[in-house]
């Protein structure tokens, strides 16, 4: 079946393409390709318009974000890649004057449903913010913090530990849980900030340009943490950084700014979703190629 | 030799004729620069010496006059017309103290609670909200005496009825520093940065919570500066303490809800002050001298605290 043979050729023309367009692509990736056509759905958007007091900043995206994959969106800026991430956690309620159309499905139940509490869809939809924002506590008390207020206070220290070391942040802190979380290095901080969000065991991490504030060798960890933890949670990251995508993504979702006729309004689209090897050597859209091979945005 | 070459005379030429010209540049500015820069400077200070010299004057002339009646009868005695040289202020200091007390338990819950309301609640296109805003910081600036005829019409007298008691004082100077605390603390949440709510929220914390254990704690120093700087304010506060039944010839110690009287240092420093004779005069200073310390520490100690525990995001 073609289907079959894309999955077993993949990893060659995935590196050959990568070497082709002159992005490093770590081996660690390459152990984690599967078959995303047959994979369980977490997130479904049917037509998903989103709007600020009236004025639309994405219109009409449709798009499955599969179970257990790292699902990245790209585009350029302003073309509400960040805005449709917080529409999965309903982080868009937060903000006077937002709306969200149409219908997100979260494991089949709709998310924007009358029943749903958003605080609760929060504790099962963890999200990772583009500058680290650890609390003015310690680091124990950061990662404590979740836990906490969900209630669940017995055996913290080996939840806190367990959350630490699940972002590969426990060797360099452990001697120093009762500090200032401040004192970290901004790396640390959002590694700090992960650990913050998995202690609440939530199944879905979203991540808005985690690495965008980081210096290479932070984000390379952040990455290598990326790769770990989609064994147990799915995550959805927003990035700037198309090698990134390359590098950590199993899909990818490309989105663009679009005009209306008069160029009066611009609103995002999403152009082409797909597997991220395909979007990055043969993108099915001119604009997606254009994208990925540098030529615009 | 080379046109082009470094020790070509026409080069030499060219490159004194360029030092000459940077050296002129680098001269003196013109003089009219000079003489403006110096004449804005001198006013400058002028206006610092002007404010400084206003309290060095107040204090030196309160040391000078008062020096004489400072003692432990200054604070272990009460008021008495017919002996000044024994007179004091206990009276008026437990009357104070308590005065502090009423307030702070009242400015806390209720001037923090508005803020966290304003701040953190209040929907900001809602146009009664923002009435709301409007009428705090004009509540901010009205006239103690008119709080003081307030006091007298709604606490003394009026829906509440207290009578001339000391917890009517409290309530009074209260409702006169609440707008600051509102003010204050509204900044000090303002100064919480919007990412730890969202940080909070998105790990699923409800927005009690966040502000709860989040909001509030990282705005506390902020707060507490607010309360001690309004606090400072009601201690010195007389004209509307005089409305509402602060009087000057207590001679026992004043009690919350005691229906006898009550007073307060600012006052009896006033009704000292009245009187002719030298010695109360000087106690008088005496007076003004001890609630300048204390208003002095006071503001330090928010001043402290601000730059202590002030949060850098």
């Amino acid at each position: 079946m073609a289907h079959d043979d894309r999955a077993r050729t993949g990893r060659d023309t995935r590196e050959e393409a990568a070497a082709r367009a002159g992005i490093a692509v770590r081996p660690e990736e390459f152990r984690h390709q599967r078959d995303s056509g047959r994979r369980e759905r977490v997130f479904e958007l049917k037509g998903v318009d989103v709007l600020y007091s009236g004025v639309t900043a994405v219109k009409g995206v449709s798009m499955d974000i599969h179970h257990k994959d790292v699902t990245a969106l790209i585009g350029p800026s302003g073309c509400g890649k960040s805005t449709l991430l917080r529409c999965f956690n309903r982080m868009n309620d937060l903000i006077p004057g937002a709306e969200v159309r149409g219908e997100i499905l979260y494991h089949g139940e709709d998310l924007y449903g009358p029943a749903v509490d958003p605080v609760q869809a929060r504790k099962l939809i963890g999200m990772v913010f583009q500058k680290p924002n650890p609390f003015p506590k310690s680091i124990y008390d950061n990662v404590a913090f979740g836990p906490r207020i969900l209630g669940r206070k017995d055996g913290l220290d080996e939840t806190v530990e367990k959350a630490l070391r699940g972002a590969a942040l426990w060797d360099e802190v452990k001697d120093r849980l009762k500090d200032n979380a401040f004192g970290l290095s901004g790396g640390q901080q959002q590694r700090l900030c992960i650990a913050r969000c998995i202690a609440v065991q939530p199944d879905t991490i979203l991540m808005d340009e985690p690495c965008s504030a980081l210096d290479p060798i932070s984000t390379g960890k952040i990455e290598d943490l990326m790769i770990e933890l989609k064994e147990r949670f799915s995550i959805v990251i927003v990035t700037h950084n198309m090698q990134q995508a390359a590098r950590v993504s199993d899909r990818t979702a490309f989105l663009m700014v679009e005009l209306d006729a008069d160029e009066q309004n611009r609103w995002g689209r999403l152009v082409e979703y797909d597997e991220t090897e395909k979007i990055f050597t043969n993108p099915g859209d001119k604009r997606t190629e254009d994208y990925v091979s540098g030529k615009v945005g | 030799m080379e046109a082009g070459s470094p020790s070509s005379p026409r080069n030499r030429l060219a490159v004194a004729g360029a030092r000459a010209t940077t050296q002129a540049k680098l001269r003196d500015q013109p003089r009219g620069d000079v003489v403006r820069n110096a004449v804005f400077a001198g006013l400058l200070l002028l206006a610092v010496t002007i404010a400084l010299a206003g309290l060095l004057a107040l204090i030196f002339q309160a040391l000078a006059k008062g020096s004489s009646a400072f003692g432990p009868d200054l604070v272990n005695n009460p008021p008495s017309t017919a002996f000044p040289d024994k007179a004091g202020y206990r009276p008026a200091i437990i009357g104070s103290l308590q005065l502090i007390a009423g307030v702070l338990l009242f400015i806390l819950p209720v001037g923090v609670g508005a803020a966290l309301y304003l701040e953190e609640y209040a929907d900001k296109s809602r146009w009664w909200n923002t009435v709301i805003e409007v009428n705090i910081q004009n509540l901010a600036a009205v006239p103690s005496i008119i709080y003081g005829i307030l006091g007298l019409a709604f606490i003394v007298r009026g829906p509440l009825d207290l009578g001339f008691i000391l917890v009517a004082g409290s309530l009074t100077l209260a409702l006169l520093v609440l707008p600051m605390v509102i003010i204050a603390s509204r900044e000090a949440l303002r100064a919480v940065p919007d990412s730890i709510r969202q940080g909070s929220l998105a790990l699923g914390a409800t927005q009690w919570q966040t502000i709860r254990r989040q909001v509030l704690p990282a705005a506390i120093p902020g707060i507490a500066t607010g309360v001690i700087l309004a606090v400072s304010r009601a201690v010195g506060e007389t004209a509307p303490l005089l409305l509402v039944g602060a009087t000057v010839f207590v001679t026992f110690d004043p009690t919350p809800f005691g229906t006898d009287g009550y007073s307060a240092m600012p006052v009896q420093i006033f009704n000292y002050a009245l009187r002719p004779q030298e010695e109360f005069q000087a106690l008088a200073a005496a007076g003004i001298i001890l609630m300048l310390v204390v208003l002095l520490a006071m503001n330090s100690f928010a001043i402290w605290l601000r730059n202590r525990y002030e949060q850098r995001w």
